[in-house]
C-alpha cells in the first residue's frame, strides 16, 4: 500500500488511544483495558455478528467526531459502534451509563434463579461478575420468576434454561462451527428460550464450545456436573496431538486428577482457540496430556484462591491494607460436608449426596 | 370538506377491480412517471413534502435518496403492510377497498428506486387481503403495468406478496427485513441502515402502504402542488384510523388543517360521543404514542389549538403533548379506567416483545405484573414510582423503538393520571367494582347530548 492507513483518535474516559477505522468502542477500551473496558454479556470478538443483544457495554458519546462533534442523544452499544476521529466516549464517567448499566443488571437478573450455591459456573460467571461490580445489592421484582420445561441436549450438555439471558452466543457458535445448527431460540419475548426444536441432542465434534461461550451457567460440562467447584480446582495449560482441533486446552485439575478440560482463554474470558468434544469430554486422564505449566489466572478471580503444588503464591497483602485480619464470617469446611477437601469426589458416581460423605 | 386524494374513488362501485379502476383514471401515474427519469421522480416526492406515514414521520423523498446504488447489486422495495399498531386500521382499508391504488404507487416508486422486485409483506392476522392484492397484481400484470418492459418503457417489475407469521415486531423495519429473508424476525442493529444493506444485503427501502399510495397524487399532481395542502412540513393528506368511543368509528381522510376539536365533534368525522359521556382522554396516533388527557387534546400547553398534524400534535414535546404517530386515533370517555387501558397495552407489548434485548424482555413484562397488581387492587405507592424508573430504564436503551413504543404509554399513563394511580391503591376494594371516573380531566365542553 502506498499510503498509510491513517489511525483514528478515540478519547475513553478521558484516556486517548489511536485504533484502526472500523473498530469498535468496545475494542478501542479493551486497549485501554482496567476499567474503562465496558462489560460485555453478549458480544464475543470471535464469533461475527454477536452484540449488541444484552446492553450492558451502554456508552455516552459525547462527541461524535472531530467533523461532527455533535454528541449521540441515545446511549450506544460500544460493541457494535465504530469509533470516528475525535469521538469522545465516556463509559464509568458518565453518571447516564452508570445508572442505564445498574438498569441492564437488575433486568438480567429479574428472572434469573440465583443458584449460584449448586451452579457448575459460579466462580467463572461473567453475570456474578457483573452483578458485583455494577449492580445493586437488592432487587425490586417481586413476583414468582419464570421457568421452562427442561429439553435433554445428549450426555454432554447441560441446559438449564432459567440461567440463560438469551445471548445468542452458542446459536452463532453453532452457526460459525458446525455444518448445521440444531438449536436455536424458540418462541419470543421473556418466554424466548434456547432448545432443539424436536427433542435432540446436540453432536457435532465442535459443539462443545457453546459451553466455554457461555457467560453463565445456562450451558455447562455435563461430565463435570457436580463434580467440583472450580475454585477448588487448578487451570493447568496442555496440549495433544489431536487430529480434529490445535489440542491446546486448560485442564482444570485438583492433586493429579483431570476433572475437566476447556479452551484456553483470553483476559476477557474469550476462547483463544476451539477445540474438539474429544479433547473435552474424552481425554480426562493426565497421561493423555502434555502438561506446560500453571494457567495464568487473574488475582481477583475466586480461582486462584488455594495452591498449586510446588508453586510459590505471591505474599498476602490484605491485613497490610486492612490493618487486620480479615473478618471469618462462617467456616465453611466444618458446616459442610460437601466442601471438604479430603474427600475424593470423583470416586462419587453421580451427583454428590450428603450420604457419600458419611461413608469415611 | 377536506380534500380528499387516496379516498376520493373509495366508494366507486367495483374500484377493487383493474377496470373501474382505470375507467376513473388509474394508473396515469405510472404513465407519467414513465416519461420522467428515476432521479426526477424523487425529487418530485422530496418537493412535495411527503412524510412517511408509517409512525416516525421521515420525509419519504429523504429516504429514497439515501439509498446506496452500488454498481451491479440489484435494489429492492419493501412495502410495509405489518399494520400491527393497535388502533391502526387504516392500511387494511386501503389494501382490501383500494389495492390497485397500492400496486400503482409500488409501480411508481419502484421505478423511481430501481426495484425490479419490489415485496409488500403483509401482516399474518391480514388472512384475506393477500388474495385481494395478488388478484390486482395479477389484472395489473394481464394489462401490461408489471411484469417485462412496463408499457415498453424497457423497465421490468414484478410485485410479490409475502405473509408474516403475525408479530408486532415485524412491523420494525428491520425485523421486517430479516422476516421476508425467512429468518426469526428480530430486529438487526443499525448501522448499516437498509438503504446500505437490507434485504439480502442489498440497497432496500422500506415504505408504509399509505405513503406508497400518497406517491401516487404525488405524481398526478405535481410536488409543489402536493405540498400546497396541509400546513408547514405536514403535507398532503394523511389517513384516520378512528376507534373507541365515539359515534362514527372508521378511516378518515384528513388534509391536516382541522383542529382534534373538530374531528372529535363534527359530524363529518368521528361524530362526537356516544351515550350523552364527556371525553376523558385520547390516544391521537396509535397505542405506543403517549396518552392526552382531554385538557391537553383539545389545547397545547402554550393555550393555543391543537390541530391534526405533525407539528400541532407534538407541540409540548411528551410532557404535554403526544405524536400523529401512525394515525390509530382512540378515545376513551369517562366511563373507561386508565391503569385497565394501560394494563392492556403494557400486556400487548410484553407479548410482541422479541426477547433480544434484555431491558424490553425483561422489562415489559416486569411493568404489566405490577401494573396487574395495582389494576386489582394489590399494588402498593411505591409501585407507581417503581413503574416510572422502569420505563425509564427502557426507554431509549433498546436495539428497536418496541422498547421505546412499551415505555412511551405507561411514561404518559402515570405523568398525566398518576391521581388515578394512586387513587386505585389507597381504594383497592373500590377499584374493583367502580372508575376514577373523569376528576380534573374532562373537557371543558359541556355535554352535548
Amino acid at each position: 500500500m502506498a499510503e498509510e492507513q491513517k489511525l483514528f483518535k478515540v478519547t475513553i474516559d478521558n484516556i486517548t488511544v489511536e485504533v484502526e477505522p472500523g473498530t469498535t468502542i468496545l475494542n478501542a477500551a479493551r486497549k485501554i483495558g482496567g476499567d474503562v473496558a465496558p462489560p460485555a454479556m453478549c458480544y464475543y470478538s470471535k464469533l461475527k455478528g454477536s452484540g449488541g443483544k444484552c446492553r450492558t457495554c451502554l456508552v455516552e458519546v459525547a462527541a461524535g467526531s472531530t467533523a461532527d462533534p455533535r454528541p449521540m442523544p441515545k446511549l450506544v452499544a460500544s460493541c457494535r459502534t465504530t469509533v470516528m476521529d475525535g469521538m469522545i466516549v465516556k463509559n464509568i464517567t458518565s453518571e447516564r451509563v452508570i445508572d442505564a448499566r445498574a438498569g441492564v443488571v437488575e433486568f438480567l437478573l429479574l428472572n434469573h434463579p440465583l443458584d449460584c450455591p449448586i451452579c457448575d459456573q459460579a466462580g467463572e460467571c461473567h453475570l456474578q461478575d457483573l452483578s458485583y461490580e455494577h449492580g445493586k445489592a437488592g432487587t425490586r421484582y417481586e413476583f414468582s420468576r419464570r421457568t421452562f420445561e427442561k429439553h435433554d441436549l445428549g450426555p454432554y450438555i447441560q441446559l438449564h434454561m432459567t440461567r440463560c439471558i438469551l445471548c445468542y452466543r452458542c446459536v452463532f457458535t453453532a452457526d460459525q462451527l458446525t455444518n448445521k445448527r440444531v438449536h436455536g431460540v424458540l418462541d419470543r419475548g421473556d418466554h424466548a428460550e434456547i432448545a432443539t426444536y424436536i427433542e435432540k441432542a446436540l453432536d457435532n465434534d465442535f459443539i462443545g464450545n457453546v459451553i466455554d461461550v457461555c457467560p453463565v451457567g445456562a450451558l455447562t460440562d455435563k461430565t463435570f456436573r457436580f463434580k467440583n467447584r472450580v475454585w477448588f480446582t487448578k487451570p493447568v495449560d496442555a496440549h495433544c496431538g489431536c487430529d480434529k482441533c490445535s489440542g491446546k486446552v486448560t485442564l482444570w485439575m485438583r492433586g493429579d486428577e483431570v476433572f475437566r478440560v476447556t479452551a484456553r482463554k483470553d483476559e476477557w474470558g474469550e476462547v483463544e482457540e476451539w477445540i474438539c468434544n474429544t479433547c473435552r469430554f474424552e481425554r480426562k486422564k493426565v497421561s493423555d496430556w502434555t502438561i506446560e505449566g500453571p494457567t495464568e489466572v487473574s488475582r481477583h478471580s475466586v480461582i486462584s484462591q488455594g495452591h498449586y503444588v510446588g508453586i510459590t503464591k505471591p505474599a498476602e497483602t490484605i491485613d497490610k491494607v486492612m490493618g487486620r485480619k480479615p473478618q471469618l464470617l462462617m467456616d465453611i469446611h466444618t458446616v459442610s460436608g460437601v466442601n471438604d477437601p479430603n474427600v475424593d469426589l470423583s470416586e462419587i458416581e453421580g451427583p454428590a449426596h450428603s450420604d457419600d460423605f458419611k461413608k469415611q | 370538506m377536506g380534500v380528499k386524494l387516496l379516498l376520493d374513488k373509495a366508494h366507486v362501485e367495483g374500484i377493487r377491480y383493474y377496470d373501474v379502476y382505470r375507467r376513473e383514471g388509474g394508473y396515469r401515474s405510472v404513465e407519467k412517471a414513465l416519461k420522467m427519469s428515476p432521479a426526477d421522480i424523487v425529487e418530485e416526492v422530496k418537493k412535495s413534502g411527503l412524510r412517511g406515514r408509517g409512525g416516525a414521520g421521515f420525509p419519504a423523498g429523504m429516504k429514497w435518496s439515501f439509498i446506496a446504488k452500488p454498481e451491479g447489486v440489484p435494489r429492492h422495495l419493501v412495502c410495509n403492510a405489518d399494520e400491527s399498531e393497535p388502533g391502526t386500521f387504516k392500511d387494511r382499508y386501503l389494501m382490501e377497498f383500494l389495492p390497485h391504488l397500492l400496486i400503482e404507487g409500488l409501480i411508481v416508486a419502484s421505478f423511481a428506486l430501481g426495484s425490479n422486485a419490489t415485496y409488500i409483506y403483509i401482516r399474518g392476522e391480514y388472512a384475506w387481503i393477500p388474495d385481494i392484492l395478488e388478484q390486482a397484481i395479477n389484472e395489473a400484470k394481464a394489462n401490461g403495468w408489471l411484469g417485462k418492459n412496463i408499457q415498453g418503457s424497457g423497465f421490468d417489475c414484478e410485485i410479490y406478496v409475502q405473509r408474516g407469521a403475525g408479530a408486532y415486531i415485524c412491523g420494525e423495519e428491520t425485523a421486517l427485513i430479516e422476516s421476508l429473508e425467512g429468518k426469526r424476525g428480530n430486529p438487526r442493529i443499525k448501522p448499516p441502515f437498509p438503504a446500505v444493506k437490507g434485504v439480502w444485503d442489498r440497497p432496500t427501502v422500506v415504505n408504509n402502504v399509505e405513503t406508497l399510495a400518497a406517491v401516487v397524487p404525488v405524481i398526478n399532481m405535481g410536488g409543489e402542488e402536493y405540498s400546497k395542502i396541509g400546513v408547514g412540513k405536514s403535507t398532503g393528506t394523511k389517513l384516520i384510523s378512528a376507534c373507541g368511543n365515539i359515534n362514527k368509528p372508521g378511516v378518515y381522510e384528513i388534509d391536516m388543517t382541522i383542529s382534534v376539536e373538530e374531528f372529535v365533534y363534527s359530524d363529518e368525522y368521528c361524530g362526537g360521543i356516544p351515550n350523552g359521556k364527556r371525553l376523558k382522554a385520547c390516544i391521537p396516533g396509535g397505542s405506543s404514542v403517549p396518552i392526552l388527557p382531554a385538557n391537553l387534546l383539545f389545547k397545547t400547553a402554550k393555550g393555543e389549538q391543537r390541530m391534526m398534524n405533525y407539528e400541532s400534535l407534538s407541540d409540548g414535546g411528551f410532557a404535554t403533548g403526544s405524536m400523529m404517530g401512525s394515525g390509530g386515533f382512540i378515545v376513551l370517555d369517562e366511563d373507561q379506567c386508565v391503569v385497565k387501558h394501560t394494563l392492556t397495552l403494557a400486556r400487548f407489548y410484553r407479548h410482541e416483545s422479541c426477547g433480544q434485548c434484555s431491558p424490553c424482555r425483561e422489562g415489559t413484562g416486569w411493568m404489566e405484573k405490577i401494573l396487574k397488581n395495582i389494576e386489582t387492587g394489590k399494588g402498593k405507592m411505591t409501585d407507581i414510582d417503581l413503574l416510572w424508573d422502569i420505563q425509564r430504564k427502557i426507554e431509549g436503551n433498546t436495539i428497536c423503538p418496541l422498547g421505546d413504543a412499551a415505555a412511551w404509554p405507561v411514561a404518559a399513563a402515570i405523568r398525566h393520571f398518576r391521581d388515578e394511580f394512586e387513587w386505585h391503591v389507597n381504594n383497592p376494594e373500590l377499584c374493583l367494582t367502580q372508575n376514577f371516573g373523569l376528576a380534573h380531566y374532562a373537557d371543558a365542553r359541556e355535554v352535548v347530548a
